[in-house]
């Protein structure tokens, strides 16, 4: 037993992702194992560096412990997979990687769900792109697209929601907010403040700032802060550089979401402005 | 062959869908070889026949805007939702933000430059609901034609397949919300 | 306005933080604290704790918002809270209590009057099941509530009369024991289960715990000897004994009575866990609700402490030091769920977190902490006593022991019903003199509907578990309004944390309304299909991986019931578009044909 464990430390160990046998090193997830070998997994609370979150579940994957056949001898028929019934449906992003995984990702299943998951995002919130300057920049944008997705589907919701304006560089706009959290990990974990939290619950939980006023003008927020920059969607946006770079020519203009190790360019491109 | 009869009309929107449709600029001359149009502000004929197909831009923001998109309904083979506000109530939803009693006070009573303020009553004019909504809530929709506005070629490519006699499947290269 | 709200000062709010802080410095006691003596929690307030505490305001916001019983905005000096569930909720019959109580005070359902007398309001389930409809008012438990009761009482709020001196038998509760097995049945006296343990000493007493087979009552069923074990071999700082007593399944209230009437089994069974796994202090997370039980709580535990069953050097062993400290929560269903609870615990939202690690290895303060149900933790008393030996010659062969039933609905004799595991339901249904029943919902809004067909089917992990809820539904119930009930609880209750549960809650309940108004077309119940499958499947946690059961399992079951509501188109509009021009109607002052929408 211990010789055993011994060798798989040394030995790194594998999971299989539609088909596709995938090495991983101990202590990472299923996401971090599936992005080191390029492969894509959608997601849009994670980001590598930060705290894996597991929320908004677009990276939710079927484990087959057996009965997980593939068959990829012509590629372009890919539903030939089938994953066991009793199959455990996790988020790659914070399910840790065991070795013998049999996962399923990119099924046409999996981006139906997905896809629904992405409509129920759009739905809650007001997200009216014409009128948003991350539009081409927008991660949740671009998941959609990556997915097909063409409506809403659902009725909308149109919740009232407060824009705090009162910022000299930083606006928030949560009409726009998919309580990713993700600004409230950078705050905490990069920027070392505690700006973003979380507040309420169910369908009327919200972004809230921590200050006295519970404006942003009164936090220590910073332009340069992480958590200024890493808003996937235009909740929270930089002042005054709005439309430097035109549609057309934005991110997801000149990338697919698929790519891997696109956050440094998203990063990169909402930063330079500023630096 | 008869040729396929195509009606289109704007609710709350800016036309800007219609703007883009035209932009098929040359292309329009060989499309018209198997379309025709019915109901349309390109012919001016103000009810609709029996058609094919329904292109319909803008959201639903007032009692007249529900009639017309249930005539569309009774009368369309098959009913697109064009643009971003038949889609998810665009730019007009966003007075969706106000309730509508703040929205008129601000454009007929409050206004900066009104004269005269009061709201207009007139049994003339549509009420407006309170608030506005995408298509799909007031009528089943059969497709969606997303973009702000959809790009001449998202048209083409839809149309293109419906004349065909195929289900739209927009080319992922085309599909933009802005 | 002769609200006094707005002469508080900041010394004020000071004095009463500095006051709760000396009991206890845990923000959900600080913060009940507040909310008494200013009937809300303000901006000011939450930035004073905050300071004190020194915790992020944000955090302390965030709490605040989170819980259903502490509120931004003042609430009226008399607040009255109606349980909105099927068996103790404001429906009795046709009859809507709730909107008797409103329209007799004036006052609109969430809306404190403008004299700040009362604000009234419903709740999710508030434990008294077997009591009839009830209400807490000023977080006191008044039960058996009819329309006579309800005139009463809005004559006692409108006179204002101080709720000290209401009827006292308003407030009686009872256990209602209707059948008693195992735990029920045996006298326990404090402090012999120790003296058993203490002669098996840990591994002995551990070996007796796993032996009898013991699994958790909470309803999940994992075996609590292993759970310990696990606890025990984990490496940490400290080791944290947790006691689940957020009893917020609507239909249940078994632990009510085990509080009431057994906490010192309760109490010794979470003391010989902490012996077990090397813990010095336990927390007992009692929910909101049953606030009314905690004096009595802290008389047995400081009992106990004279007894020398808590404290330092426990029945005078040296090193066996444990004691217990309630934590009061606030109104929020999901800190039922063992990790939400933890968070709750720190004093944070409630919710749940991702797991792996589990709570055994990263608990409370990311410490080893064994959570446990009420329930699981009186039977692991008794055992300690009595042994493995006696607890598994009663229940099945994977369902070691018995259960206690919270039984309620249409039944002559709703009550506490503690069975030997294996018992069918059509025994339990006969005992408590269910006719006519229409269906049973086993284990809560979060269990599953059984159908008559099935009635043969036994309690037990290896059937139907469950976490002790048993509400039966005769024939002259509307089926499809319980399971709109549970719809709305459940989308009340959804922490929010991820997209399938926070918006597929409400995506089911909203599509439920549809269809009970009548506006439903085939379409809609296959979107509440498409959408069940995804939250069940989807979910972060429990709660929304079970949020769709009512709705899956009677359209399986019970699909007639939705049928029959069912508008005969192939679609209606998502929102009613006449009641959509009655805004512009008032505005322009027109109601002439044009101005109305069929």
């Amino acid at each position: 037993m211990s010789t055993e464990a011994k060798q798989n430390t040394i030995t790194p160990n594998t999971i299989t992702i539609d088909g596709q046998e995938i090495p991983f090193k101990d202590g990472q997830t299923i996401m971090d194992a599936a992005l080191a070998a390029g492969v894509y997994i959608p997601h849009l609370c994670h980001r590598p560096g930060l705290t894996p979150h597991g929320s908004c579940k677009l990276c939710v994957v079927d484990i087959g412990s057996r009965g997980v056949s593939f068959h990829n001898s012509d590629r372009r028929v890919q539903t030939k997979f089938s994953v066991d019934i009793d199959g455990r449906s996790v988020s790659a992003c914070t399910t840790p990687a065991v070795a013998g995984q049999q996962i399923s990702n990119n099924t046409p299943a999996l981006n139906e769900v997905r896809k629904t998951i992405t409509q129920m995002l759009f739905i809650e919130g007001n997200h009216i792109c014409p009128s948003c300057e991350k539009s081409g920049d927008c991660t949740l944008q671009a998941m959609a697209y990556h997915l097909g997705m063409l409506d809403g589907h659902f009725p909308q919701f149109f919740p009232h929601r407060e824009v705090d304006a009162s910022h000299p560089t930083v606006m928030l706009d949560r009409d726009r907010c998919i309580l990713c959290e993700l600004c409230v990990r950078a705050s905490r974990e990069v920027d070392g403040k505690n700006v973003f939290a979380i507040a309420g619950r169910g369908i009327t939980a919200h972004l809230i700032v921590n200050s006295p006023s519970g404006k942003l003008a009164d936090s220590d927020l910073e332009t340069g802060d992480m958590a200024a920059h890493i808003c996937p969607v235009g909740a929270i946006l930089i002042k005054e550089h709005g439309y430097e770079v035109p549609i057309g020519r934005r991110t997801f203009d000149l990338h697919q979401v698929g790519e891997i190790g696109l956050e440094k360019v998203i990063l990169a491109k909402v930063r330079h402005t500023d630096e | 062959m008869s040729k396929i009869r195509i009606a289109t009309t704007s609710l709350a929107g800016c036309f800007g869908c219609h703007m883009s449709f035209l932009d098929m600029d040359e292309r329009l001359v060989a499309l018209l070889e198997h379309v025709e149009f019915n109901r349309s502000p390109l012919t001016d004929i103000k009810h609709c026949d029996p058609c094919d197909i329904g292109l319909v831009e803008g959201g639903v923001c007032n009692a007249d805007n529900v009639h017309v998109l249930r005539e569309f309904r009774k009368n369309c083979k098959i009913l697109i939702a064009v643009g971003a506000c038949a889609i998810n109530g665009g730019v007009p939803a966003m007075r969706n933000h106000f309730n509508l009693r703040e929205c008129l006070e601000e454009a007929y009573v409050n206004g900066v430059g009104v004269e005269n303020p009061q709201i207009p009553d007139d049994v003339e004019l549509p009420l407006l609901l309170d608030k506005v909504h995408p298509l799909h809530e007031v009528v089943h929709v059969d497709y969606y034609l997303p973009g702000c506005p959809p790009s001449a070629d998202e048209f083409l490519s839809v149309l293109g397949d419906l004349l065909a006699g195929r289900e739209p499947a927009l080319p992922k290269k085309l599909l933009h919300y802005d | 306005m002769s609200s006094p709200i707005r002469t508080v000062t900041v010394e004020q709010v000071n004095a009463v933080i500095a006051d709760a802080y000396s009991q206890s410095n845990h923000l959900l006691h600080i913060l009940y604290a507040l909310q008494q003596r200013f009937l809300h929690i303000s901006h000011e307030a939450v930035r004073e704790v905050a300071s004190h505490l020194g915790l992020p305001i944000s955090q302390v916001e965030s709490v605040v918002e989170f819980y259903s019983f502490f509120y931004g905005t003042p609430r009226g000096r008399y607040n009255i809270l109606l349980s909105n569930c099927t068996s103790c909720g404001y429906m009795v019959g046709d009859e809507n209590l709730m909107d008797t109580l409103c329209q007799r005070l004036r006052v609109v359902a969430g809306k404190t009057r403008a004299d700040g007398l009362v604000s009234i309001d419903e709740t999710s389930c508030i434990g008294m099941c077997d009591h009839g409809a009830a209400l807490l008012v000023n977080g006191m438990p008044i039960t058996r509530l009819d329309a006579s009761k309800i005139a009463r009482i809005a004559d006692l709020v409108e006179t204002e009369t101080p709720v000290a001196n209401w009827p006292a038998e308003w407030f009686r509760i009872d256990d209602n024991i209707r059948n008693s097995s195992l735990l029920l049945k045996n006298d326990f006296a404090a402090g012999d289960g120790m003296r058993a343990m203490l002669a098996r000493n840990i591994d002995g007493t551990l070996a007796e715990i796993t032996q009898s087979g013991l699994r958790g009552r909470g309803g999940a069923g994992f075996s609590t000897g292993m759970k310990w074990k696990f606890c025990r071999e984990a490496q940490g700082a400290a080791h944290y004994v947790v006691c689940n007593a957020d009893e917020g399944e609507p239909g249940t209230f078994k632990d009510r009575i085990l509080l009431h009437s057994h906490a010192d089994a309760v109490f010794e069974g979470m003391t010989v866990c902490a012996f077990v796994i090397g813990a010095e202090q336990g927390f007992l997370y009692l929910r909101g609700e049953y606030r009314y039980l905690l004096p009595q709580l802290q008389a047995v535990l400081a009992h106990r402490r004279e007894l020398g069953l808590l404290g330092s050097s426990i029945l005078g062993q040296p090193g066996f030091n444990f004691d217990i400290e309630i934590v009061v929560g606030a109104g929020a269903y999901i800190c039922g769920e063992e990790s939400a609870l933890i968070e709750s615990l720190e004093g944070k939202r409630g919710v749940p977190r991702n797991r792996p690690p589990f709570p055994v290895t990263h608990g409370y303060l990311g410490q080893p902490t064994v959570v446990n149900n009420v329930e699981t933790f009186a039977a692991a008393a008794h055992i300690a006593l009595r042994g493995s030996t006696w607890f598994r010659a009663v229940g099945t062969e994977k369902s070691a022991g018995s259960k206690i039933l919270s039984v309620s609905g249409d039944c002559a004799a709703p009550g506490i019903y503690e069975y030997p595991f294996g018992v069918s339901i059509q025994q339990v249904l006969d005992d408590c003199g269910a006719k006519d029943v229409q269906a049973v919902q086993v284990g809560g809004p979060s269990g599953t509907l059984i159908n008559p067909v099935k009635f043969n089917r036994k309690l037990g992990f290896e059937d139907l578990p469950t976490g002790g809820s048993f509400m039966v539904f005769g024939q002259g119930r509307d089926l499809l309004a319980i399971i709109v009930n549970f719809a709305h609880f459940f989308a009340h209750e959804s922490c929010g944390f991820c997209t399938p549960c926070r918006v597929g809650t409400t995506l089911l309940k909203n599509g439920l309304d549809k269809i009970a108004s009548g506006h439903g077309t085939q379409y809609d119940l296959d979107e509440m299909k498409r959408m069940g499958a995804l939250v069940k499947r989807r979910s972060h946690c429990g709660l929304g991986q079970t949020a769709a059961n009512p709705i899956l399992d009677s359209l399986q079951r019970f699909p007639h019931v939705f049928e029959q509501r069912l508008a005969h188109s192939n679609f209606e509009p998502y929102f009613n578009l006449d009641g959509a021009l009655e805004e512009a109607r008032q505005v322009t002052h027109r109601d002439d044909a044009a101005a109305h929408l069929k």
